[in-house]
Parts: structure tokens; sequence; C-alpha cells
């Protein structure tokens, strides 16, 4: 009885140390970005596990730097812009796919799903002359545009899921009323996926705010990067003068909107991520 | 398209006639006909709320694809992409005195070899750790919402912003890593993580599964959430020990999410070019098939062979994506 006990403790033990190394696992690098961060530029180069003064002059660096700003405030138009459109062009495409049965419909599902498997550098150069004829290169339009390609796909699919979830009544009763189909997308489903909405606007979010290989090949000036490039070309005299503190500043300077959104949220994104992945 | 909708409405007029009757509608032959017309109305808006997303893609996607696989069988340049000629295989592979082409490149093959050893090691990992953490945040425990959201974190911080975070922890000189290591006596000199050959694939490794792994563990999350808690119930009646329920019956169970999650992160880690970019550059210990296309296509300026580079990249893909798709089917088929 006693040794059961004892193993008992022992397992809850072994249970919390894991919960604790994987807390630590999961946070330490974010919590290390802060923690040098918040260094002077004299303390850098010594390694502490806390803050012992609490130094903004690495903020100060970034937040005066013109391009930095320009870089956020591009980062947020091409963000917010992508989401809107893909939100607008994958809830009609979802109310279609998810509300009518009409021959092609699993062809057009599929050219979806195949799409949101493409490899990004396959249509690398097809896509700068593209944008080069449109005459978007090096502005933010490019990016919107070029970044439909992934955030259209996994939109149209989960909002796809969520729109099949809604009971036949509600859309009966208003084709019965003589309501168009714009006129039930927006006035009957719309208010309901709401919830929807938010999850798969919240990720296409977080997948612009992130991207990297569009944004550092259809740009080219410093005035028209957005964050992530920004921050990757960041440099110091030569290769090995990075200079950290300012570059674990901006770095936590982008990610806690971030990090912010995907706690309050964590509910919502994690339905949606499963909404899109278990019909997949 | 006449044929397709009256085909369509056999098949679905009773669907519409219920909701007619549902309603209180007058009954008799003009309801059928107005089921119909409803449905054809439908099935029109259907195609047109389908047009934007469809024009969409095809400009995105659809098109500037096939014009990669064109420029792939031209000599075209970054800076004369009109002015190019049709100059066939000789991208991939031509003879001029020894063979010449992607195929004929030694980097290529190790690009090809790295991507796909990075692939390997960097998505078993994945879904080992990741079944680990969800086993975790399953059980009951108090904080649990907490240590959900924190396992979230590497998986909201941008790729770039990850890998510059562990090139810091990772730095020769001044990295908390080799501090620790140092500290606990694990190495005797610090080790060059990012510019040491032999140690940078597992640099990239450690970035790639530090991220993605809070993503498979929600996937299988949700699926064991679904488990019914019955035979639980009965193999804890039957005194079965816990590992053995685990391999007899929660990873049965929860294998297609896992194969959902896995096939998902393969993709991803076939294409991968951000971490690598930040953390190593064009190093050739890491460079990927990714790496590779684009250094071709923007650094060096040659259309023509990064696309040719990019067009094999996509047949690869697609090529193991086929067979993932037709094999998973087949287990599962069987299985069941």
């Amino acid at each position: 009885m006693t040794l059961r006990t004892l193993k008992g403790i022992v397992l809850k033990i072994g249970f919390w140390v894991l919960v604790a190394v994987l807390m630590v696992y999961a946070i330490f690098p974010f919590y290390y970005a802060v923690v040098t961060s918040l260094k002077p530029s004299s303390e850098l180069f010594q390694v502490s596990y806390w803050v012992d003064s609490v130094d903004f002059s690495n903020y100060a660096a970034v937040l005066s730097q013109p391009t930095f700003l320009a870089a956020i405030r591009n980062s947020v138009i091409v963000a917010v812009s992508v989401v809107l459109i893909a939100l607008l062009l994958g809830l009609t495409a979802a109310w279609a796919l998810g509300r009518v049965r009409f021959r092609g419909r699993t062809t057009v599902m599929m050219i979806v799903l195949g799409v949101s498997m493409f490899p990004q550098v396959a249509v690398l150069s097809g896509l700068f002359e593209v944008i080069r004829t449109l005459d978007l290169y090096n502005s933010p339009g490019g990016l919107i545009l070029s970044y439909t390609i992934f955030t259209l796909p996994f939109t149209v699919w989960i909002l796809t899921t969520f729109m099949r979830q809604l009971p036949d009544e509600l859309e009966e009763a208003a084709i019965v009323d003589g309501a168009s189909p714009w006129v039930t997308l927006t006035k009957v489903f719309m208010p309901l996926l709401w919830p929807a909405m938010a999850t798969t606007g919240l990720l296409a979010f977080i997948a612009a705010w992130n991207e990297f290989l569009f944004a550092l090949t259809f740009t080219l000036t410093d005035s028209q990067r957005t964050v992530p490039v920004a921050i990757a070309l960041i440099s110091g005299g030569s290769q090995y003068e990075l200079p950290w503190g300012p570059i674990m500043a901006a770095s936590v300077i982008v990610t806690v909107p971030l990090v912010v959104l995907v706690v309050i949220f964590q509910r919502r994104i994690v339905s949606g991520l499963t909404a899109g992945a278990v019909k997949g | 398209m006449t044929a397709q909708e009256s085909h369509d409405t056999v098949s679905n007029s009773s669907r519409d006639q219920k909701g007619d009757e549902g309603a209180g509608r007058p009954v008799g032959a003009p309801r059928r006909e107005r089921g119909t017309r409803v449905r054809r109305q439908r099935v029109r808006a259907a195609w047109l709320f389908l047009t934007p997303m469809l024009i969409g893609l095809l400009l995105v996607a659809g098109w500037p694809l096939l014009r990669t696989f064109w420029f792939s069988l031209t000599d075209a340049s970054l800076s004369s992409l009109e002015g190019s000629q049709f100059i066939g295989l000789e991208n991939y592979l031509v003879f001029d005195d020894g063979w010449y082409g992607i195929l004929a490149d030694s980097l290529w093959w190790q690009s090809v070899w790295n991507t796909l050893y990075f692939t390997l090691v960097s998505v078993s990992l994945e879904a080992v750790l990741g079944v680990i953490v969800a086993l975790v945040l399953n059980a009951h425990f108090r904080g649990r919402t907490l240590v959900r959201a924190a396992m979230l974190i590497p998986w909201a911080i941008p790729t770039v912003v990850s890998a510059k975070i562990w090139a810091w922890m990772l730095n020769d000189q001044f990295g908390i890593i080799n501090h620790m290591l140092l500290g606990l006596g694990l190495i005797d000199a610090p080790l060059s993580w990012t510019a040491d050959a032999s140690l940078s694939m597992w640099a990239v490794i450690i970035v790639d599964v530090w991220k993605a792994t809070p993503f498979v563990a929600l996937l299988v999350l949700a699926a064991l959430q679904m488990l019914p808690s019955d035979c639980y119930e009965a193999a804890k009646v039957d005194g079965i020990h816990p590992v053995r329920v685990f391999f007899r019956v929660t990873l049965p169970l929860i294998t297609p999410a896992l194969l959902v999650a896995i096939i998902f992160r393969a993709l991803d880690a076939l294409r991968v070019f951000d971490v690598i970019y930040v953390l190593t550059s064009n190093a050739a210990s890491t460079m990927t098939m990714s790496i590779y296309a684009r250094q071709q296509l923007v650094e060096f300026q040659d259309v023509g062979y990064g696309s040719a580079a990019s067009t094999l990249l996509f047949m690869i893909i697609a090529l193991i994506t086929v067979v993932y798709l037709y094999i998973g089917r087949r287990q599962l088929g069987g299985g069941s």
C-alpha cells in the first residue's frame, strides 16, 4: 500500500516536472529575447538569466529608425488588406461550396486544396512577371496580391467547414421569403459566422504578418519592406558585429501583438486550425 | 450546363420541397416549378460567387505556375523576361563537352538531399514531441489553459523572429546555449552552431522543431479530446498498464489526425526557406531546394535556370504528396 502511494507521488512529481520542462522550452527563447532587449549594449555580452536593470535604449534606437516605422506601417497595411480580401472572397466562395450542391464542387475544392500545397518558390518567377506587368513591384499592392495564394485556400476551406455546420432551415426560410443569395449570405449567414470569420481573419493576419519569401523578393527599397524583411536585414558593420540588442528589441515589438492575440483568442485559433486540417 | 442543373435538381428537389412545405406554401404543381427555378438560380449564384476566388487563384497560382514551367525551357534572365529564347531542356541537362544543367549540378543534388533529411528528421521529432505535449495538455490539471496558451507562443512568433532569437541563443561566443552546455560540462569549447557545416543543419532543425511542435500538438490534442472514454474505463478495470493502453488504444485512434498533421508539416518542411535563409543564409551545408532556386532566380538573375529548379521542386512535392496520400488511404482503408 505504501509502495503504491509512493509510486503515485513519484508519478505526480514526474508529471509536474514534465509540465515545467515543456513550459520552459516553449517560453524561454521569447523570454530571453525580452531580457536581451532590455540590456544596455555594454552588458550585452555577459550571459544573464534575468533582467538586473531595465534599459530602454535598444527600443529607442529601433523606434527612432524611420525605415523600421515604415516597415511596421507596410506590414499593417498589407496584413489588414489581405485579411479583408481573403474574408470577402472566402465568404462568397464558402457559401457556394458549403450551401449549394452543384456539379464541379468537388473539383473546385480539390483545386483549392491543391493550391494550398504549392511551394511558394514554384510560382516565384511567374508571379514576379505578373506583379511587374501590373506595375505593383516594390509596393504593398504586389504583396497584397501575392499573399492571396496562401491566405485564400485556407480561408475558403475553414469557412466552408463552418458554413456546412449551420442548419438548413435558416436558409430555407430566407429562400421562401424571396431573398436573393447575396441577401441570404450577408443578412442570414454573416451574423452567425462572425466567430468563424474572426478565427480565419486572425489566421490570415498571422500568416501575412509573418510572410518572408515574397516580401523579400517583391520589394526593393527600405521604405517598402515589411517587418520580417526589415528584421532579417538589420546588420552591423560586419557579419560578426550584428546589433543584437536592437534586433531583439525589434523582434519583441513585432511579436508582442501576436502573442497577445494568440493568448486571448487561443480557443478560436485551435478551433480554426483543427477545422482546416480535419477536413483535409 | 442545363443538363447538369436539371440532373442536380432531380436529386435535390425533395430537399427544396421540404423547405417549402415547412413554411406552409400552397401545395401542387407550382411548388415543384418554383423549386426548380430557385435551384437553378442558386447554382448560377454559386458560380457567380466562386468567380472572384477562382480568378484570384488563377492570377496568383495557376498562371504563374504555367509561366514558371515555360521559363524553365528558356534562357530568361531577371532583366529581360520578355526577350527570352526557347532552349528546350538545356536548363535541366545538356551535353556540351561534359554534362551541364541542374541534373548534373552536385549542389542541386546536395540541396535535394538536405531538404529530404531536414524534412524527415524535423517532422519525426515534431510528431513524437507533439504527441507528448498533446498527452500532457489532455490531462486534467490546474493551470492547463495557461500551459496551452504558452505552448502556442512558439507557433505565433514569426519564423524570421524565431530564427533571429535562436541565432542569438546559439551564438558561438556569447550565446546562452553554449554557456549552459559549458556550465554543465557537456562540452569543452564553445560550438559554432551556425557556421560549422556539421552542426548547422541541426541548428536549423532545433529552431524548426521548436516552432512547429505546437501545431502538431494542437491537432493531436483535438483528436484526443474526441476519444470515447469507455475503452479507457474498461482498460482501467482490467488493470492494463497505461503504456500498453497508449500503444494499443490511443495511438491507433489518433493516427488519422497525426497523419494529417504530418502531411501538413512535411509539405511545409519540403519548401522550407525563411528559417534557413536567416540562420545560415546560402551555406551549402544547409541549402534546400527553395534556397537553391531563389538564389539562382534572384541573386544570379538566371530566371530560366531558377525556374527549372522551381519546376523540379514542384514535381518532387507533388510526387511525394500523391504517394503519401495513396499509401495513407490504403493503410487506413485496410485498417478499418
